[in-house]
């Protein structure tokens, strides 16, 4: 540190410490208000959970929440078998720039895009829109993911005791099945958190292609921020940062997370 | 030999065909989709008529869709010029810091982005609100209430918001990468910290900055949620505008050749980066 300022880097401390407190005060204060007996958001009126006990009574909400679920699960599910094995079979034969591009692209196309692009094709196919539609699509994205994730981990990965299984005269499945799924298997469930917190966080995507009569829960949100605020949104909030954080640390305890996305 | 050849077509095939015939039938199938219909006629209800034209395009240079192109470029610019400016100097002090706090800061960096991005842009009406704890602090300094919300400073704050981690991340990891010896041989030769900055740090990260800019620009021209929310609908962006085209006006080739404009913006910048890589590289 007294060589950072001898250098001249002290005032580097300053934005910093901006941008920590700029990324953590707008959520904190939401966190705060939710335990706020005030009717009004935006003022205190003394310690309450009260919001959550109305939040757990709202039909809309619940419904909402059970949507959401059922295609995190199935997105979930999908996006890291599809994502391990494209991980596994790019690390060991692919060349080709184009498929790498490929695999990657969904994470860095705008949602909005996918999103519209979607909609066509389920038009043109004559698919009627459900939750298999939304879940079909959080797949495309989350697959992006778990393969991002499972590759970083297959690029640190020590090859020998594949080499030796086979070897030994093991079959490749049983040699995928008992050697490279277990060393791979931080990786992968790191990756399956991912693809989940991103599905049930997914707006524009649902949006987009679900159907009006099954809406998942961001989609509930939104129509809930847009016709007005009510105090259950600041409970509900601080319930789902929870939710995020805990899986994203509890992913980055098992692999090198930060690694993998930068 | 004949055996291991095909042993390996059936290792791809089993590996690689599933995933990539998923992405095939519903990403590139869309995309080619999006793209095909920005040269026909709308149907009335959505969908298109299978007649070509050049009308749709011709569209984007009517003065009612370039202002809200040029609007959009705008704020797009500004909230990537801000999160440069914020992002620079947190990911270059995150590089420098013991391994131990580095990964700390880092998941710091990335918990936000993890979260639901209503809650994050309702955390902004939240805040900016005029009851909200911004305004309550200026009355309670006897500076009077501002109209903050529903305000291109609101926009901006709000993808400002949404996107700096996605700045922070590929720059971090570009200065991260980057030899300590060749700024301790500039500084050796005697040139100043500013100096250094300018000529052997900031130039080496170049392709650190482009992506984080990509990551930023682009889908701050595509959002349609925060300007809607934080902007009360009183500026239309390009997403606001393609979203409409699709689930209210119904024109989807109009929206086609909008949305084909985002990926178009997309590709151009994806190209400087990697062209700002590859001259990296070879300096190095």
């Amino acid at each position: 540190m007294r060589r950072n300022r001898k250098q001249g880097n002290g005032w580097l401390r300053l934005p910093f410490w901006l941008t920590y407190v700029f990324l953590y005060v707008p959520i904190g204060v939401v966190v705060l208000m939710s335990f706020n007996r005030n009717k009004s958001p935006y003022a205190w009126g003394g310690f309450s959970l009260r919001w959550y006990g109305q939040l757990f009574g709202n039909e809309k909400i619940r419904e909402g929440l059970i949507n959401t679920l059922i295609v995190a699960f199935g997105a979930t599910v999908l996006s890291t078998v599809l994502g391990t094995l494209l991980a596994v079979g790019l690390a060991r034969y692919n060349k080709s720039r184009l498929l790498d591009a490929l695999s990657t692209m969904p994470a860095i196309l705008p949602d909005l895009v996918l999103a519209i692009g979607l909609l066509i094709f389920y038009a043109a196919v004559k698919m009627t829109l459900g939750l298999h539609s939304v879940l079909i699509a959080h797949t495309v994205f989350g697959m992006a993911f778990v393969t991002a994730v499972v590759r970083a981990r297959l690029n640190h990965a020590d090859t020998s005791m594949e080499e030796a299984s086979r070897d030994l005269g093991a079959t490749p499945v049983t040699t995928f099945m008992r050697i490279t799924l277990p060393t791979l298997a931080p990786g992968i469930l790191a990756g399956a958190l991912l693809a989940f917190t991103l599905s049930i966080d997914e707006f524009v995507i649902a949006f987009f292609t679900a159907a009006p009569t099954q809406p998942t829960l961001p989609i509930v949100i939104y129509s809930m921020v847009r016709f007005g605020v009510t105090p259950e949104i600041n409970a509900l909030a601080t319930l789902l940062l929870a939710v995020s954080f805990t899986v994203v640390i509890a992913a980055q305890r098992m692999t090198k997370l930060t690694e993998a996305l930068s | 030999m004949k055996s291991t050849v095909r042993a390996r077509v059936v290792g791809r095939l089993a590996t690689m065909g599933p995933g990539f015939g998923f992405l095939i039938v519903f990403l590139a199938v869309p995309l080619a989709l999006v793209l095909s219909y920005t040269v026909f006629r709308r149907g009335r209800f959505g969908g298109v008529v299978y007649e070509a034209t050049g009308e749709n395009f011709t569209r984007l240079i009517d003065p009612l869709y370039l202002d809200v192109v040029i609007g959009s470029v705008k704020l797009a610019t500004i909230t990537t010029l801000l999160a440069l400016l914020l992002a620079y100097p947190t990911a270059y002090m995150i590089a420098r810091l013991p391994a131990k706090w580095k990964v700390i800061a880092l998941v710091a960096v990335v918990l936000p982005f993890w979260t639901n991005f209503l809650i994050r842009t309702y955390a902004w009406i939240v805040l900016l609100n005029s009851e909200g704890l911004v305004n309550s602090g200026l009355d309670a300094l006897g500076l009077g209430k501002l109209e903050l919300l529903y305000s291109d400073g609101a926009i901006v704050a709000g993808l400002l918001y949404a996107y700096l981690p996605l700045m922070i991340l590929p720059l971090y990891s570009a200065i991260e990468r980057l030899d300590p010896q060749l700024r301790e041989a500039s500084s050796n030769l005697g040139a100043r910290p500013i100096r250094t900055f300018w000529s052997v740090t900031l130039p080496l990260s170049l392709p650190g900055v482009l992506t984080g800019c990509v990551f930023v620009f682009v889908p701050s021209l595509g959002n349609f949620v925060i300007p809607e929310l934080l902007g009360g609908g009183r500026r239309i962006m390009v997403g606001n505008l393609i979203r409409d085209q699709f689930l209210k006006a119904r024109d989807w080739p109009f929206g086609s050749v909008l949305a084909l404009s985002v990926i178009g913006v997309l590709v151009l910048l994806l190209f400087a980066q990697a062209w700002a890589s590859r001259r990296v590289g070879r300096d190095a």
